[in-house]
């Protein structure tokens, strides 16, 4: 349980406190100069790993992401909140990798990596896919325990608390396991100045992608045709009675 | 035009009348100005980035930036109106402070702190002031003045039992001014009597920041009036140290949650080994260190503006009359587009002071301005701000008729506007 290796996926999305704009052309929207930062419920994922190191239940935190060169920043603000090491597995600009590219890459780097413990965000905030978790976990056929809102490692197995529809799920899942981050799991800490410094002596490693294997290059299955906004909301229409409400919803065929 | 010009004073040579020089015949030699002021060749081999714009940040200080706006947006901004109502700082938000390691940001590790440039300190500063120009104060006191006279002045004894401190929970707190001397600083009338190893202070100081929570205390007193303000000397007094008493906390205009007391001192017992510094010397390392002081008011101020005008351009995009969005109407933009320019011209003065300071060059001149401009910057953003916000902006329950209130000592503290126009102007004399 001492060695127990944690790897952490973060991504580089656009700051949710950002206007997001539809670019130019509909083909996506605006990131040119527009502020990024780190997915919030990657954070969450890093402030567990991170806790957990810090409990002795694990030995280290491996902090990857999967983009351009730009995703350097978001690594650094992991080495800032506690990640020991870092790994950027490289694309090249303009190449925008979804879930199962993402996915691809971090099984990689499982490979080379041995993690016994793989944390995710349950999805990122720009394109809200929960998708890459499960997809890794079945490219790896390790076992999954996805929207957790409470993690404890035992011997050898991980007991994880999930958020799901009906209530709460408590599943045990024997490790090596990919687990995925939900609200509630914990409140991340802020990144302290003297952290902040510290991170700069940190190895951040790069890796390009072609490195690590064919299947991360192949083109990605999913292609943006058009982005807009959505239309602006229209006017609505009091009615006096619930017959009227009815015959209403009835015309517009709605009922 | 030239010629007539030509004529008037060949008649006037004729008449040998006393020109002054600056009425001679320019048109005859090339316009040379005659400045002593040496041209600032970049040295391009140990400058780095010389070219870049002033806004360029380290990764780190971008990191700290982030930081800070967030803690200060978590941890601080729901705490705002409680703070300005009841003239008191939250325990949670200077222990959170301390904790994110926002009160030694320049120090060594060694001592507990982060290691990181000036520069960093005036983003921090101006980060927290556009949540709280209150808060903001105290980390920019604390580290342009607390923690620069320590490491500054200190010998290896005092560093050694003030920095860990002052990092790790104490706040100092600066006394200098006096019910009669503000301005004039140094006519300061507080008296410290030698006596062997000990001297004795006897005095009060007036308008002091953060002595409500401060657990040391910089006295400028003056050991030998004779000598007129080369008697001025600082002195490390402990907040717990008989004699000491810190008034009651004056019911301010603004940054009310920043306590500013009167403290008097009564046969106040310190050890020579509290001198910081040399005897004698105090008013050199007042003024040393009031000019970087000055560019952290600066920040602050700057902040200050940015917060207020952050808060109210959305309200003027989203608030409608006559059909469209106030910010739409000609005459609106053009005034917001003034105030922002200006807003940028203070940030890139304040920047620049910050990056002179840095690298060791001379400031003086351009922190004054800096703080000078930024004040008056503040002063003319708020002020606009509340008349964007209509009659909202004239109420409490929102945020920008604090900074309205707040901006006001910007131009009285740490030097007031009419004392940094006089520098400024020292400085220009020098230079012609």
């Amino acid at each position: 349980m001492a060695a127990l290796r944690v790897l952490v996926g973060v991504k580089r999305v656009i700051d949710y406190a950002v206007k997001v704009r539809v670019a130019a052309g509909g083909g996506g929207v605006q990131t040119q100069g527009v502020k990024h930062s780190l997915n919030p419920f990657c954070e969450i994922a890093l402030e567990e790993a991170v806790r957990l190191r810090e409990r002795g239940a694990a030995a280290e935190v491996i902090a990857a992401s999967v983009g351009t060169r730009l995703c350097q920043d978001t690594l650094r603000t992991a080495l800032a909140l506690g990640a020991d090491r870092g790994v950027l597995v490289e694309v090249g600009e303009g190449a925008a990798p979804g879930p199962r590219e993402a996915a691809a890459a971090l099984a990689a780097l499982v490979g080379r990596l041995q993690p016994g413990l793989v944390l995710l965000g349950k999805q990122a905030i720009d394109d809200d896919c929960n998708q890459t978790g499960q997809l890794l976990a079945a490219m790896l056929d390790w076992p999954q325990g996805t929207f957790a809102s409470r993690v404890e490692l035992e011997e050898g197995a991980v007991r994880v608390e999930r958020e799901v529809d009906g209530g709460l799920e408590t599943l045990r899942l024997r490790l090596p396991a990919v687990l995925t981050a939900d609200l509630r799991l914990n409140e991340p800490r802020y990144a302290t100045l003297p952290n902040i410094m510290k991170a700069k002596k940190k190895p951040l490693e790069v890796v390009g992608a072609s490195e690590l294997g064919a299947a991360i290059l192949s083109p990605p299955r999913l292609r943006v045709l058009k982005m807009a906004e959505p239309p602006g909301r229209q006017g609505g229409e009091r009615v006096q009675d619930v017959p009227t409400l009815l015959q209403r919803l009835r015309s517009k065929g709605r009922v | 035009m030239a010629a007539a010009a030509g004529g008037w004073l060949r008649s006037c040579g004729k008449l040998k009348r006393n020109l002054p020089a600056y009425l001679g015949p320019w048109r005859a030699s090339p316009c040379v100005f005659r400045s002593s002021k040496s041209e600032l060749m970049p040295n391009l081999a140990s400058d780095g980035v010389v070219c870049a714009p002033l806004q360029t940040f380290t990764e780190e200080e971008t990191m700290m930036k982030n930081m800070v706006t967030k803690f200060a947006q978590e941890r601080v901004a729901p705490l705002v109106q409680k703070m300005d109502e009841n003239s008191k700082m939250e325990d949670s938000v200077i222990q959170g402070l301390f904790e994110q390691g926002l009160m030694s940001i320049e120090l060594g590790e060694e001592y507990g702190g982060t290691g990181a440039s000036f520069f960093s300190v005036i983003l921090v500063v101006e980060e927290l002031a556009k949540v709280d120009p209150a808060v903001s104060l105290l980390c920019e006191l604390q580290n342009t003045l607390t923690n620069k006279l320590f490491t500054t002045y200190g010998t290896e004894e005092q560093k050694r039992t003030y920095l860990p401190r002052v990092a790790k929970d104490t706040i100092g707190s600066f006394c200098l001014s006096e019910a009669g001397s503000g301005s004039d600083a140094f006519s300061l009338k507080t008296r410290a009597e030698k006596k062997g190893d000990y001297y004795i202070i006897n005095g009060s100081k007036m308008w002091i920041s953060l002595a409500e929570h401060a657990g040391v205390f910089f006295v400028m007193a003056n050991t030998d009036p004779s000598l007129g303000y080369r008697g001025i000397t600082c002195f490390i007094v402990d907040r717990n140290t008989e004699g000491l008493h810190i008034g009651k906390k004056e019911d301010k205009l603004g940054i009310r949650a920043s306590s500013t007391c009167p403290v008097t001192f009564e046969n106040v017992k310190v050890p020579a080994t509290n001198i910081l510094g040399e005897v004698g010397k105090g008013y050199k390392h007042a003024i040393g260190l009031l000019n970087t002081g000055r560019i952290g008011i600066a920040a602050q101020m700057l902040g200050l503006a940015q917060g207020c005008f952050d808060h109210t351009i959305p309200y003027t995009k989203e608030r409608v009359q006559f059909g469209k969005s106030i910010f739409d109407f000609q005459g609106m933009q053009h005034q917001i587009a003034q105030v922002a320019t200006q807003l940028e011209a203070a940030r890139l003065l304040t920047y620049n002071a910050a990056r002179l300071a840095e690298t060791g060059r001379p400031f003086i001149k351009e922190a004054s301005m800096a703080k000078y401009y930024a004040a008056e910057v503040a002063t003319l953003t708020t002020s606009k701000c509340i008349e964007w916000m209509g009659g909202v902006g004239f109420t409490k329950n929102y945020p920008i008729e604090k900074y309205y209130r707040d901006c006001k000592i910007g131009t009285i503290y740490e030097g007031t506007s009419n004392i940094q126009l006089s520098t400024i102007a020292k400085s220009l004399a020098q230079e012609y």
